[in-house]
């Protein structure tokens, strides 16, 4: 089992810099997480846009995104509503994740330290996770 | 023998070499692979740059969307380069109009407030001093975004740190998490410490 978590978490240090996983509630609603690519976004829209006129705070799992917010047209839902970009039928598009994944920047500077900040197991950057919200 | 066993022959032997190369390329392979003192066994390889999706290790190659997402490979093939982060040059890739993004949802054609002033902080020990161009940033960014929550908008009113930086806060609320990452020293620290008599 330790083996299969390394091995995700070898395989984790390829992801595309900048891609934030987004894993507030995905999980545990039985749906794989997100993967939010910042390069794509990035070619097609300024930072304020997003960072500025859609309220994303600079922070990975702190904005508390939910499908409700997105059908209501917040976040996510202010483009991907089939009219600026594609619509949120497309589940499987941004909930498109390895399952269990946690919530991060990938590539970030602190992924980048070879020690002792790299989470090295789903349980052990869980309890991390855990331990900080309380 | 005739001339067709001999062809036959031939091949058998290529054949045959091919084989041995092969089997030599994998056992070298496994070899990197499980060999303790493998060189830059900590590194990324250049080949592992910009996968596609379904290699990338955070998408689930299971999930049928996974593979209708765009390779960064095929996205960035045109845009200028640079040494770290995603490998592309975003600066350098709207001032040649390589891209265009967007400064609102809709197709707006209000341009960006594009303030250009330079910030020099000069710091200690022997890094030269920084230079920080507003220009660049208000480029992507609306002052709001950084002022005043991040950066008060003051001379002398901030304290910076590596550490901190390193840490997420104040420049490293973008750079090392989606802008150019902290490593690339120089392209802040940029301007030289004029030289003292002691020096």
């Amino acid at each position: 089992m330790a083996a299969a978590f390394s091995f995700v978490y070898y395989e984790a240090a390829r992801a595309e810099y900048g891609d934030v996983v987004i894993n507030e509630f995905s999980d545990e609603a039985g749906m794989r997480p997100v993967v939010f690519p910042h390069w794509f976004h990035r070619i097609r829209f300024r930072c304020k846009v997003c960072h500025g006129d859609l309220g994303f705070k600079f922070e990975a799992g702190g904005n508390g995104i939910n499908m409700l917010k997105i059908i209501d047209g917040e976040y996510c839902g202010a483009c991907h509503n089939g009219n600026v970009a594609w619509s949120i039928e497309n589940c499987d598009l941004c909930h498109s994740g390895i399952p269990n994944t946690p919530t991060q920047v990938h590539h970030s500077t602190t992924q980048k330290l070879v020690a002792p900040l790299r989470p090295m197991t789903t349980d052990s950057a869980a309890s991390e996770q855990a331990a900080g919200g309380e | 023998m005739n001339a067709v066993n001999m062809r036959s022959l031939a091949v058998l032997l290529i054949a045959g070499g091919m084989a041995v190369l092969a089997m030599l390329f994998l056992a070298s392979l496994a070899e990197a692979q499980s060999n303790p003192n493998a060189f830059n066994r900590l590194m990324k390889p250049a080949s592992e740059r910009n996968a596609p999706p379904p290699e990338d290790g955070i998408h689930d190659p299971d999930n049928s969307g996974t593979h209708i997402l765009q390779t960064p490979r095929e996205s960035f093939d045109t845009l200028p380069d640079s040494n770290s982060g995603n490998y592309v040059d975003w600066n350098a890739a709207i001032d040649a109009g390589e891209i265009a993004p967007r400064n609102s949802i809709g197709d707006s054609p209000v341009p960006p407030i594009v303030l250009d002033l330079n910030i020099v902080r000069e710091v200690k020990g022997s890094m030269p001093d920084v230079v920080y161009p507003h220009k660049q940033h208000t480029q992507w960014l609306d002052c709001s975004n950084c002022h005043p929550a991040i950066f008060i908008p003051q001379k002398g009113a901030n304290q910076i740190s590596m550490a901190s930086i390193l840490m997420g806060e104040k420049c490293g609320v973008c750079h090392g998490k989606v802008a150019f990452p902290v490593a690339e020293c120089r392209r802040c620290h940029s301007r030289p410490k004029e030289q003292t008599a002691a020096n």
